[in-house]
């Protein structure tokens, strides 16, 4: 049997609930799912949860899933959802060690504090914007890959990555770092 | 330079791109995920929505009230 009718059946047989195809997809699509949810995310333990999280909604799902289009397109598009929902639930904290004091710090504390501040200045975007600057900015993932992912036009994406940028700015000033 | 440039710049120095691969088969924890019961609605919730029910059913103009409690 041809290989691409083997995954035709492979994806019909999912979508009629065959546990053992939806292993077979599991075990092909995970690491994927994987290196996606861990650029957004930034941790290992919350990835592997998510993607778990991902493949249950998946399974979920199953019945509207139409056998003809790209399961990893799809995959991929539940894993951003499930990231984005975490990102929203729990928004990220980065503690600064010390108040900023610029004079009398070696050049690596001082490069550290930058750090530091950038981090902070990052985590307090909102997580629509954070996603599209991690993946954009970050992670370099190409705009149509990202746009597919989000489920939003290229120049949408854009548009997140220009506001992000300009929060950004906005938030470095007020931590007393000039871009 | 310009500013996306400039702050990108500074978001590599501080976030450096994540290349983490997966170490280990997740279908075991997969399937220990699906086999988890869904949550069940205790007794007495499925109670006081009946009771709700009734009492708008015996007086529908408690709605407003009700309505102004939530």
């Amino acid at each position: 049997m041809p290989v691409l009718e083997q995954k035709s059946d492979l994806l019909q047989q999912f979508v009629n609930g065959d546990l053992g195809a939806f292993e077979m997809l599991f075990r092909e699509h995970q690491a994927q799912v994987y290196r996606w949810t861990v650029r957004i995310v930034r941790d290992p333990g919350i990835a592997e949860d998510l993607t778990i999280e991902t493949f249950f909604r998946i399974y979920r799902a199953r019945a509207r899933f139409d056998p003809k289009r790209s399961f990893g397109a799809w995959a991929r598009r539940i894993a951003t959802n499930a990231a984005l929902d975490h990102l929203k639930s729990r928004p990220h904290e980065v503690e600064l060690a010390d108040q900023f004091a610029a004079s009398g710090l070696s050049d690596a504390a001082v490069q550290r504090d930058l750090r530091e501040r950038t981090q902070r200045a990052f985590a307090k975007l909102p997580a629509k914007l954070r996603i599209a600057a991690t993946l954009a900015l970050i992670e370099e993932q190409p705009y149509a890959d990202i746009a597919d992912a989000l489920g939003i036009s290229v120049g949408a994406v854009k548009l997140r990555v220009f506001r992000a940028v300009r929060q950004l700015r906005k938030e470095l000033k007020r931590l007393g770092v000039e871009p | 330079m310009n500013e996306e440039e400039k702050i990108q710049g500074l978001l590599s120095q501080a976030l450096p791109p994540m290349q983490n691969e997966l170490k280990r088969d997740l279908w075991p924890k997969m399937l220990g995920r699906m086999n988890e019961r869904a949550p069940t609605v205790p007794w007495f919730d499925w109670a006081l929505i009946v009771l709700l029910i009734a009492a708008i059913a015996v007086s529908p103009h408690s709605i407003p009230l009700l309505l102004y409690h939530l």
